[in-house]
């Protein structure tokens, strides 16, 4: 970035692009049709990093239960949301923590999560994240290590402030 | 018009079996109408809602099997919504109320609940076989109810349903004196299963032909089970892991010898490879085998066991069987009629150098001259392997290609794959269903609307250029039934070009294309035998009447003729025009 005199000239220099867009980055995004039908001709095309995989729904068309069972590296579940007309699909494994997993939820479905202790549960929101573990039983999502419950969740399910009871 | 008394004719119906045949009869004369409909014993519905369930009734009185499909084919990749329709409960509660004598029933993408289940298994007395494919909505306290109250019960072939396992015991609910079993298929079942009841339930079931498990049982059980049904001609394995001492091993090769009538396998849904020689000497009369499941068998494992698979018709497998292990099949297996190959590797996260290509799909088509159907996973194509494999193999039914990334082109030319498919649909005259991928444009529609005289199924996706492409299709395929199509710029041009096309077919589905909402109201204006159904992807988004876009594009459209008019139980985001 140029600064001459404490300007800061980029800022306000003409140009076509978005602001503050200095790299090409190419992401690929559902229902783009154009990208491969033209040759790459120009040498500014190789220096762009290769576009970023983002999931395109139901492809390939692949059903979920083959999805999970043959990819070990992927653990799908179903998120439910009480009051949403649609379930949604998480994948597990691209998780770490407590933490990631909460706020990607709470992106997906647009609400917060309220405080977690052992003793309470989440309290301040009215949003209660369970999961069905594998023995059938349902659990409040934050009790037990991350590993044993990415290995044993089976579904997700977000309950709303009146359903949830205080004592789980 | 007739010469014979009804019985007589009656009698001669009796073997016509196909639907289609039956249908033609029933249209010769308003005698014949009356005959077949009241003898009629089989029907088959492909949509459940062209039809109700009294209209069935009331045609056809008689009937004893019914197969109802709900919701459209690409509900299987999740692209239809939660709770969009397809409920078996109104189906049931009026053939119960009316007393049919319903004796089979099989489902596809329905809605199942376990009050359906119960109210089924306590209102047919001669109930025999149920057969549910890609269901969802029921637990195992409704296989508890159907286990123990259909006492004639001879088929339970669940496949691929979502089914809640609440760990009850659906199992024991079969009551001692069901010996009557010849077929139990719950491998899609996720969780613990009472093994010694399963047990008990084998030992008693003389006829069982099919028995497929799920993950829960495990090999020692699995020697068990096959000791006493030596009878067994279709055997899914469940639970095949941990190394097995040499005593239980001997055991099971001891019970799988006997099993001489085996002719088709399945499962291994957790396999140790080294169990797997245990099965080597049966595999010479294998038809049938699947390890489309069995991510665990690779290599050398599955290399020799495919090698001792000389009859085989039907292969199921996965694609890190990789282009050397498809060369074995197509040495081996010259009987192979269908072939599927399933990506392992969905999200191309591994750089999977065993996975296949346009090599092995070649050489299969080379070897395997009775070849007709395909399914085929791969991550490059090009056109000279279609045009060879359309050389090699003139005959097939079902072409199903797909180029795991969208818009790919051949990999060697880089142009589109056009003149692949066009070979293919050119060669195979017989072609019924054809699923295109990789990089595509109207030409090659103007290749399937010109050539695909038989096509009744085509599934499209990231491919064309114009309107002109789908309206190749429409123009040129009289025989098809089902159009599914995503994300290609196919817009209300071509929707709208011959609307009565519509009702020569089953459905058709677009999402993600070029169709506004105008256009689509536009084609349920003239269209009083048509269903047009908008599915409306945002909750926010819902249009208010006095608010709307007609320009705005429509996610997705399932359109689907119908003699009962618009259905009464769409969810709110389901718009009916």
């Amino acid at each position: 970035m140029e600064v001459t005199n404490g300007l800061n000239l980029k800022d306000t220099e003409l140009r076509l692009g978005l602001p503050g867009a200095q790299e090409e980055q190419q992401l690929e995004v559902s229902c783009v049709r154009s990208n491969n039908k033209r040759k790459n001709n120009d040498s500014t095309e190789e220096s762009a990093p290769p576009p970023a995989k983002t999931q395109i729904v139901g492809w390939p068309p692949v059903r979920s239960n083959r999805k999970n069972n043959n990819n070990k590296n992927v653990s799908y579940v179903k998120v439910s949301m009480d009051g949403a007309p649609y379930l949604r699909k998480i994948d597990l494994k691209m998780y770490k923590n407590y933490p990631e997993l909460l706020k990607a939820l709470e992106n997906m479905f647009k609400f917060t999560v309220g405080e977690y202790s052992e003793r309470e549960g989440y309290q301040g929101s009215g949003f209660v994240p369970t999961y069905e573990d594998k023995d059938g039983d349902w659990m409040l999502v934050g009790d037990v290590p991350w590993d044993m419950f990415s290995s044993s969740c089976q579904k997700l399910r977000i309950m709303k402030g009146s359903e949830a009871p205080t004592a789980l | 018009m007739n010469y014979f008394p009804d019985e007589v004719i009656e009698h001669v119906f009796d073997f016509v079996v196909s639907h289609k045949d039956r249908n033609s009869i029933s249209l010769v004369c308003k005698s014949w109408y009356k005959i077949e409909r009241c003898s009629r014993k089989e029907v088959f519905i492909g949509n459940c809602y062209a039809i109700n369930p009294e209209r069935l009734i009331g045609r056809f009185p008689c009937l004893k099997s019914l197969t109802l499909k709900g919701k459209p084919h690409f509900a299987d990749f999740n692209l239809v919504p939660h709770e969009w329709g397809g409920f078996v409960l109104p189906w049931i509660e009026a053939l119960a109320r009316s007393r049919v004598g319903l004796e089979e029933l099989r489902l596809k993408r329905m809605v199942v609940t376990d009050e359906s289940l119960e109210l089924l298994s306590r209102s047919f007395a001669n109930f025999k076989s149920l057969v549910l494919v890609s269901c969802e909505g029921f637990t195992t306290d409704g296989l508890a109810s159907i286990a123990a109250n259909c006492r004639q019960l001879r088929e339970l072939d669940l496949q691929e349903n979502e089914i809640d396992d609440h760990r009850g015991q659906w199992l024991n609910c079969f009551p001692d004196s069901c010996t009557t079993l010849t077929s139990l298929n719950f491998a899609c079942l996720k969780g613990e299963t009472n093994v010694a009841a399963l047990e008990r339930l084998v030992a008693r079931s003389p006829n069982l032909k099919s028995l497929k498990l799920n993950r829960a049982v495990p090999l020692d059980a699995l020697a068990r089970l096959m000791s006493c049904a030596p009878q067994l001609v279709d055997l899914g394995v469940g639970s095949y892991e941990n190394e097995p001492d040499p005593e239980s091993f001997a055991k099971l090769m001891t019970a799988i010898e006997k099993c001489i009538s085996l002719r088709s396998l399945s499962g291994f849904l957790e396999v140790a490879p080294l169990c797997l020689p245990a099965f080597y000497p049966i595999c010479q009369n294998l038809i049938s085998l699947n390890l489309s499941y069995a991510a665990e068998i690779q290599g050398n494992h599955l290399i020799k066991l495919i090698q001792l698979c000389k009859r085989l018709q039907r292969l199921w497998i996965l694609d890190s069987i990789g282009d050397k292990g498809l060369v074995v099949v197509a040495d081996t297996c010259k009987e192979l009629q269908e072939l599927r190959v399933f990506p392992s590797d969905v999200h191309g996260e591994e750089d999977n150098n065993a996975a296949v290509t346009e090599v092995g799909l070649v050489a299969i088509s080379a070897g395997c001259p009775k070849l007709h159907s395909i399914l085929y996973f791969c991550k490059q194509m090009t056109n000279a392997a279609l045009i060879a494999v359309a050389k090699n193999c003139p005959n097939f039914i079902r072409f199903r290609l797909c180029i795991l990334e969208p818009h790919k082109p051949d990999h060697i030319t880089s142009q589109s794959l056009d003149e692949g498919f066009g070979a293919i649909v050119q060669a195979c005259k017989g072609l019924r269903r054809l699923s295109v991928s990789g990089l595509l444009t109207d030409q090659v529609f103007l290749y399937i609307g010109m050539y695909a005289e038989q096509l009744e199924m085509l599934s499209i996706a990231f491919a064309g250029d114009t309107d002109k492409g789908m309206l190749y299709v429409l123009n040129g395929c009289k025989k098809m039934r089902k159009l599914e199509i995503r994300d290609s710029p196919f817009g209300n041009a071509a929707l709208l070009a011959d609307v009565g096309r519509y009702e020569t077919m089953r459905s058709l589905w677009m999402s993600s294309c070029e169709v506004t909402l105008g256009g689509c109201k536009r084609l349920a204006q003239n269209s009083p035998r048509l269903n047009v159904e908008i599915i409306n992807e945002n909750e926010n988004n819902r249009m208010e009447q006095n608010e709307e876009d007609e320009r705005e594009k429509v996610d997705k459209l399932y359109l689907y003729r119908t003699v009962v008019g618009t259905r009464k139980d769409a969810p709110p985001y389901v718009r009916i025009l």
